[in-house]
């Protein structure tokens, strides 16, 4: 049987087309409005709390709508968005270095190696300005000058300077911006937080999304919640790979449940390896903690020429057996080449048997330099609190012995196949921020999560939902509706069969396992008898998993094995389409970097004749192989061409 | 909190330099004391000035203890399970101490306005010469009246040092800066405080006022 | 390493709650403390026994989800540093650690280690936000600020909410976190409008809670994961002095 079939192709009928620089203001004038008294008994449910729900909920709610929102943490504070270090783009040119939104735009296509939607990246760009407009205004305290004026740094390779930031916590900073603004609605009682609470499926009633059933983590409790439209905000999935930057709570459930009712699910494999994260200690290892990419900037990036020198301390490895291999491979660029090449390069040198520290799988990025050049107060000036969340994790000191580093998955571009309105093939339901696939192509820049999760939340979503709720008001559900009941028993099925199984492998154990697999297989290179035979072994694994896992307990009241079992479920059916995706793309793009296709020299080789497309996949049923709906990608302003940076 | 304890510390200060009189003779010291009963006169009758400075310190006394029970009580309700390994003090122990030195000061005060306002448990009690009731106190032979009039001023010092600073932080103290000086304003208050009201009773214990 | 362990272990909200030892064996002094804890787990798992339940997510500091008191210190014994962030090099073979939830009748225990932190959302609920509704915002660059304001304006906001301040407090005072967001917002330009009914009302929503007193101690500063100063405190003092003035 083959792992897929295909189907109709999509398409996008939302985009205005003509002059992109309007487009975005053509297709808000053509939207539809729901008239102020109208909007008070109009419901949406957000689920996810991050930079796009939280935004999005507290944006909804002084628009007027009544909305519930939900998060699995205690806080809608404390949404993983809260983690991202670096900053956000926007295109104000207050550099006066020739920055602009046409820039903004362009430099995003590029990066995102021509996979993305040119009108969803230029409506990007040009709401880009208006976040940093918002976000001050709400007292989020971006770095100032002196002057008192907002300060940018030039981040991930740009050439211009367009990342506002807030030391290394500009993630935390925007988040706390939209939760207060948040917690205000809630205080005006437009906004109803249901915090402890996990979304595990979707109610669709007469074709469209009506609402959600959700599990009170705190009391087991099950209910069903209606409502007009459906928001998810739920994140990516880069949990998958057990091992990853991201909280150990991020998972997929909301999406993939909404996936299995028939939203189309976009690019699963464009997946982002971040190359500077603190490398595994030992089999013991939970997450992985990224280090900001800055360090790059100074520090030297080598391994020993030869294997056997591995074991050696560094400072035992004379200068000439020493290979600078990014300095060798990438003489332009060195150091600061983008994110998936230094990542590759990492992996290329470690698998040759050169990597450093426990399991070889590491490589050394070296101060010592700056710190000869620069003096060791201007190194502790500038990275001394990287320095620090380095030694407290490592127990080393990096301004006595290079840092060990290594690529750890980061940040997944595919998710949820949207339209222009950032809505879903199932009317209704809207997917915004991580979870939607829509703007990053095949790699995501720098600083662009941030900027791309706060304009969906900010500014698309609030203006576009509307032209769908105008159509309403729909009619009343409620908890006795068979879709409700149907959808209601299917997750109480689903916990009582995991809590019946009663095996002998914990949830985690099974979870590692699927990781290893996804990490050697579909990690940063693939090739197709690597993800032919992890189909093979994650299908097993699966088998196994329903079999033998050990879930203790009841579903009453806080169970923490049982909510992990039931993402950890997800993440084997997501697995197999993120294997089956990148199979299927013959190319290398981005992210995702198939063996079979490269240049001479080893770098990503497009194929624009065969898979200029975004493979949207449909769900045909357990144990039915997807089917391949594609997207094409026209590109009228922004013309393919190879990346280079030698 | 805060409010009434200024004006405590205050009173301490000028009960000190009270105190001190003692080094310059028993007549320079009695006249004070017989002073302090005119004091305002002609335009207060005799000893309405100190009536007043005793209500007032009446109303700050009870005030304090009337805010430091409340504050106790409304942590005890905060806190209604206790941790089973006690916590280590991380902060100042000067601050951990504030409602145990609290109490021990005020069963002192209650001795002490016996002992020499009211004569009472003072082995003299001649109202017209303080002079004497205090050399009488701290005579060496009574050793344990001074043992327990140092460990009491000392559970001052330690009540001042915390107090004063927190008295600034609760009235709106609020620079790094000016958190250093507060800290150092409050231990040199304590100190001097301490050395000024132990001075006496170690300067009869030594034989240096007698 | 060999460890002993004494887990307060608490099956919910209504059940009384106990201290339970367990040893644990061949701890990597490489692990964080969290996945010693991990460690546990899939042992008490494999033996039947339901595992101990904790609060945890991003394990890098930021999200403040962790919170344990271990040997009697929030967060544990190193400095700026949060439960999940501390590594069990810091302690030594042999060594016996409790590990306790979060004291606070404001912070009532969920299961085991977790205790519901609502009642610090409810503070920010009254107050600690600056209204600025979706697309009102003027130009960024229209209203300068000076640096020192923002930097320590940005010290304040740093706070991840974890309630290590109340934990550590004798009083079981909520007063650091409160004082964090009114310092932040209090120093900037455009938290003026809200100065005076933001400290009115955040200070009447953490009484409410059932937060006790402040008297100063310190101890929140001293276990606080972000080095949250004292002196945020005198800012919330002040603004509350100055707001009662005018009422």
């Amino acid at each position: 049987m083959s792992l897929y079939t295909e189907g109709e192709p999509i398409r996008d009928t939302k985009a205005p087309d003509g002059p992109i620089e309007t487009r975005w203001e053509r297709r808000r004038f053509s939207a539809k409005l729901v008239n102020p008294a109208n909007k008070r008994k109009m419901t949406v449910i957000v689920v996810g709390t991050g930079l796009a729900g939280g935004s999005a909920a507290a944006t909804l709610g002084e628009l007027g709508y009544h909305v519930k929102s939900y998060c699995y943490q205690d806080s809608p504070r404390r949404a993983h968005s809260i983690a991202a270090q670096g900053g956000i783009n926007a295109a104000k040119n207050y550099r006066n270095d020739g920055d602009s939104v046409y820039r903004l735009f362009y430099d995003t296509v590029k990066g995102g190696d021509f996979r993305a939607r040119e009108s969803n990246v230029h409506r990007l760009a040009e709401v880009s300005v208006n976040i940093i407009d918002q976000a001050v205004a709400q007292g989020v305290p971006f770095a100032r000058e002196y002057g008192g004026l907002l300060d940018t740094r030039s981040f991930g390779g740009t050439q211009v300077s367009r990342t506002f930031y807030a030391r290394g916590q500009t993630g935390q900073q925007l988040l706390l911006g939209a939760y207060q603004a948040l917690e205000r609605q809630i205080a005006a009682g437009n906004v109803e937080m249901n915090a402890r609470h996990e979304m595990l499926e979707l109610i669709i009633v007469d074709g469209r999304a009506r609402g959600i059933v959700v599990r009170d983590l705190v009391t087991g409790e099950i209910t069903t919640e209606f409502a007009d439209a459906v928001v998810l905000a739920s994140g990516g999935y880069g949990n998958v790979f057990f091992l990853s930057t991201n909280a150990k709570g991020c998972n997929v459930t909301a999406t993939w449940r909404a996936h299995r009712k028939g939203a189309l699910f976009a690019n699963p494999c464009y997946t982002q390896i971040h190359p500077t994260c603190i490398p595994q200690s030992g089999d013991h290892q939970s997450k992985l903690t990224l280090m900001s990419e800055s360090l790059r900037n100074d520090g030297r990036v080598w391994v020993p020429k030869r294997a056997e020198d591995c074991g050696k301390p560094a400072a035992d490895i004379p200068e000439d057996d020493r290979d600078y291999y990014l300095e060798r491979i990438y003489p332009a660029f060195g150091n600061l080449v983008p994110r998936d090449i230094a990542s590759r390069a990492a992996k290329n040198v470690c698998d040759e048997g050169r990597g450093v520290g426990p399991g070889g799988l590491g490589v050394y990025l070296d101060f010592a330099d700056a710190i000869k050049r620069l003096g060791r107060p201007a190194v502790e000036a500038k990275y001394g609190n990287l320095f620090e969340m380095y030694e407290r994790i490592t127990g080393e000191d990096p301004y006595q012995v290079p840092m060990r580093i290594y690529p750890a998955v980061h940040y997944t571009m595919g998710g949820l196949w949207v339209d222009y309105d950032l809505q879903s093939t199932i009317p209704g339901l809207f997917v915004i921020g991580e979870a939607n696939f829509s703007d990053h192509g095949a790699n995501r820049l720098g600083a662009s999560a941030l900027m791309q999760g706060l304009a969906d939340g900010y500014f698309v979503l609030p203006n576009t939902i509307g032209d769908y709720l105008a159509t309403g008001s729909f009619e009343k559900v409620d908890a006795g509706h068979p879709a409700a009941i149907e959808a209601r028993q299917q997750v109480e099925g689903r916990i009582a069969k995991l809590l019946s199984i009663k095996g002998d492998r914990t949830v985690d154990s099974f979870h590692r396992e699927l990781g290893h697999i996804m990490w050697e297989y579909c990690g940063m290179e693939r090739t197709e008898a690597g993800l032919t035979k992890a189909i093979e072994l994650i299908r097993n694994l699966r088998d196994e998993f329903w079999q033998r896992v050990r879930v203790l307990g009841d579903g009453e009241g806080l169970n923490q094995a049982l909510e992990r079992a039931g993402r950890v479920a997800d993440f084997f059916e997501l697995a197999e389409l993120m294997c089956i995706d990148a199979l299927h793309r013959e190319e290398s793009c981005g992210g995702h970097f198939r063996a079979e296709s490269q240049t001479p020299d080893g770098e990503a080789q497009r194929d624009d004749e065969r898979f200029s497309y975004v493979a949207a996949w449909e769900y045909a049923g357990t144990g039915e192989p997807p089917v391949l709906r594609k997207e094409d990608l026209n590109f009228e302003y922004v013309h393919p061409s190879q990346r280079s940076y030698k | 909190m805060a409010v009434t304890g200024v004006l405590l510390v205050l009173f301490l200060v000028v009960h000190m330099l009270g105190n001190l009189k003692i080094f310059v003779g028993a007549a320079a010291f009695d006249h004070y004391a017989h002073w302090l009963r005119d004091l305002g006169s002609p335009l207060l009758p005799h000893t309405w000035y100190l009536w007043i400075q005793r209500a007032v310190l009446t109303f700050a006394v009870v005030g304090h203890i009337w805010a430091a029970t409340s504050l106790a009580l409304r942590a005890k309700a905060a806190r209604p399970v206790k941790y089973a390994h006690r916590a280590k003090v991380q902060g100042s122990y000067a601050a951990r101490t504030m409602r145990w030195g609290g109490v021990i000061i005020l069963l002192f005060v209650i001795y002490h306005i016996l002992d020499l306002t009211t004569g009472n448990l003072n082995p003299v009690a001649d109202k017209a010469h303080p002079y004497a009731n205090v050399v009488a106190d701290f005579a060496p032979g009574r050793w344990y009246v001074t043992l327990f009039y140092t460990l009491a001023i000392l559970s001052i010092g330690f009540h001042l040092r915390h107090g004063i600073f927190s008295a600034l932080r609760t009235l709106g103290q609020q620079t790094e800066k000016g958190q250093r000086r507060n800290r150092a304003i409050a231990l040199g208050v304590a100190v001097v405080l301490c050395a000024g009201y132990l001075s006496v009773p170690f300067a009869v214990l030594t034989g240096l006022v007698s | 390493m060999n460890l002993t362990l004494r887990v307060w272990r608490q099956k919910g909200p209504q059940d009384k709650g106990r201290m339970v030892s367990y040893q644990v064996t061949d701890v990597s002094p490489d692990m964080s403390f969290l996945e010693m804890l991990d460690m546990l787990n899939e042992r008490l798992t494999l033996e039947g026994e339901e595992p101990v339940a904790f609060d945890h997510d991003c394990r890098e500091g930021i999200c403040g989800a962790c919170s344990m008191v271990i040997n009697g210190t929030a967060h544990g014994p190193q400095k700026l540093t949060t439960t999940c962030q501390l590594h069990m090099r810091t302690f030594s073979d042999g060594d016996t650690i409790d590990i306790e939830p979060w004291r606070a009748k404001a912070f009532p225990v969920i299961k085991d280690l977790v205790v519901n932190r609502g009642a610090f959302d409810k503070i920010i609920q009254a107050g600690g936000f600056i209204s600025a509704p979706t697309g009102s915002a003027p130009e960024a660059h229209s209203t300068p600020v000076p640096k020192a304001d923002a930097d320590e304006a940005f010290d304040a906001a740093t706070c991840i909410a974890c309630g290590a301040c109340v934990a550590a407090c004798p009083n079981g005072s909520g007063m650091l976190f409160t004082a964090a967001k009114i310092t932040h917002l209090g120093l900037l330009p455009q938290g003026q409008p809200e100065r005076d009914s933001r400290v009115v009302n955040m200070l009447a929503a953490h009484d409410e809670a059932g937060f006790g007193g402040c008297t100063n101690a310190g101890e929140c500063t001293a276990v606080c994961p972000k080095g949250i100063p004292l002196t945020t405190i005198g800012r919330l003092n002040r603004d509350f002095i100055k707001a009662s003035g005018k009422r």
